[in-house]
């Protein structure tokens, strides 16, 4: 045995959009043991639950994480309706899936784009970037916000998309589906992507499985988890098959986002072939009362949201686990055994998002 | 063993021949969508000072006095949810679609 040493890895570091500290322990250049150390970011917003009533709140919900935020606040409002027994109009429900879809397409372009970075693939992620740019002004052209939509609401969604607009989107998804393809071609068979990639970073089926990884690290190692197949909102009406891929590398991670690109894109043109006309939303009297969990798919994996009323109009616990938080102990996992260089590559794979973790 | 035809090859003379997808940004500016929720506006002569915006606003970026007959935002704190418009009795409140200019705090003691 080598001698050993440790180092620091973040809070703060190049390839890290987001603050999260792990001391590598090394021996030589591979490393032993990676200890995590999270909270650089806490906000207590699980805690604001008690200050903001609960109509109020699904604007906090949607502040826990930047990037998918539209699933957080419906997450939020799901748990409510279900605890008041509210049955929302079959249009909102359609509303939410193609917004869900929406956002898993534009976290995915930036997961593309954040990985070609960290493995030093300047202009691929300038690409993939520019993809997202247009799935982003179809986000604030129907929803208002680019990033934090604000359009969920107990009891429905707070604005309609025309017929002529959801037409519209799905020809520039069409279109955009061809530049996709293109672009994945490079992340698919790239000599010195292959490189950086394949073999990198094995989660084996058990270690997933023992360890509770979500999401397409999970599936990426062959888990058939996927949360959409419990048919919240419009998912049940919608035909889709989870992907997963058996390998468990870096490779087989990066390959399960790219086919649920185009799995996203599928959703959203059966979704608007099959909206149906109607309300968008309902009046909501009362205040919830009683308990109830929701568990959803997000770009990053399965979110888990806890809640409890007391029949006033603040609610008295929510708890949410984020997938970044159930792929924590996963990433260690990869991370034994693998190069130092290799590091920063492997936490970009599991799609780290901090402010979700720590709330 | 290099491979002969590299897949970013494609994207690459694309790039060479195509326009800028960037713009240049104070000379050329980009109009916001219809929908874009900018900054709120009020119509301060039908305003009744009810203040139930105050009361609803997620943020605490409204301060309304009924007896000075003062209604106040702190646009940096505002988070345009849309949610005061929604609620406003008198729709005297608007979501305009351009964003506030950059500024210095000087309302925030």
């Amino acid at each position: 045995m080598g001698e050993r040493s440790i180092v620091p890895f973040g809070p703060q570091h190049p390839v890290l959009p987001e603050p999260i500290h792990l001391d590598l322990v090394l021996e030589d250049e591979k490393v032993v043991e990676a200890i995590p150390s999270i909270g650089f970011v806490h906000r207590g917003l699980e805690k604001l639950v008690e200050k903001r009533d609960f109509h109020e709140y699904t604007f906090v919900a949607e502040r826990i994480c930047g990037i998918c935020s539209f699933i957080h606040g419906m997450g939020y409002c799901q748990l409510i309706e279900k605890i008041m027994g509210l049955e929302i109009p079959r249009r909102a429900q359609y509303l939410r899936t193609i917004w869900s879809e929406f956002s898993r397409l534009h976290s995915h372009l930036l997961w593309l784009g954040l990985l070609a970075d960290a493995f030093g693939f300047e202009s691929l992620f300038m690409q993939s970037w520019r993809l997202r740019e247009k799935i982003l002004d179809i986000l604030e052209e129907t929803t208002g916000g680019r990033v934090i939509f604000g359009v969920n609401k107990v009891g429905g969604v707070r604005r309609d998309i025309s017929a002529d607009t959801l037409q519209r989107v799905v020809i520039v998804l069409k279109e955009m589906e061809t530049e996709i393809k293109d672009l994945c071609k490079v992340f698919i068979n790239d000599y010195s992507v292959e490189k950086r990639l394949k073999g990198v970073g094995v989660l084996s089926f058990e270690d997933a499985h023992r360890l509770g990884a979500v999401g397409p690290t999970g599936r990426g190692s062959g888990l058939q988890s996927d949360m959409r197949k419990l048919g919240y909102a419009a998912y049940n009406d919608l035909d889709f098959e989870p992907i997963f891929e058996k390998d468990g590398d870096s490779y087989a991670r990066c390959i399960v986002r790219i086919k649920e690109i185009y799995q996203s894109i599928s959703l959203i043109e059966q979704a608007v072939t099959k909206i149906p006309l109607g309300e968008i939303d309902m009046k909501v009297t009362g205040n919830p009362n009683g308990e109830h969990f929701e568990r959803l798919e997000q770009p990053r994996g399965e979110v888990f949201y806890y809640g409890r009323g007391n029949g006033s109009k603040f609610l008295e616990r929510v708890r949410v686990r984020t997938p970044t938080f159930a792929n924590v102990p996963a990433l260690l996992k990869i991370l034994q055994g693998c190069e130092l260089t290799d590091v920063p590559v492997l936490v970009l794979t599991i799609d780290p998002c901090i402010s979700c973790t720590e709330r | 063993m290099q491979k002969v035809n590299p897949p970013m090859l494609k994207i690459i003379l694309k790039n060479l021949f195509q326009k800028a997808p960037t713009r240049m940004y104070p000379i050329e500016k980009r109009e916001p969508f219809a929908a874009t929720r900018g900054h709120v506006d009020n119509d301060i002569d039908q305003c009744i000072y009810c203040g139930i915006c105050q009361k609803k606003c997620p943020a605490g970026a409204i301060a309304v006095d009924r007896a000075e007959k003062s209604w106040v935002i702190d646009p940096l704190r505002c988070v345009a949810c849309n949610y005061c418009v929604e609620v406003c009795p008198k729709k005297c409140l608007s979501m305009e679609k351009n964003y506030i200019t950059p500024m210095t705090c000087t309302w925030r003691k």
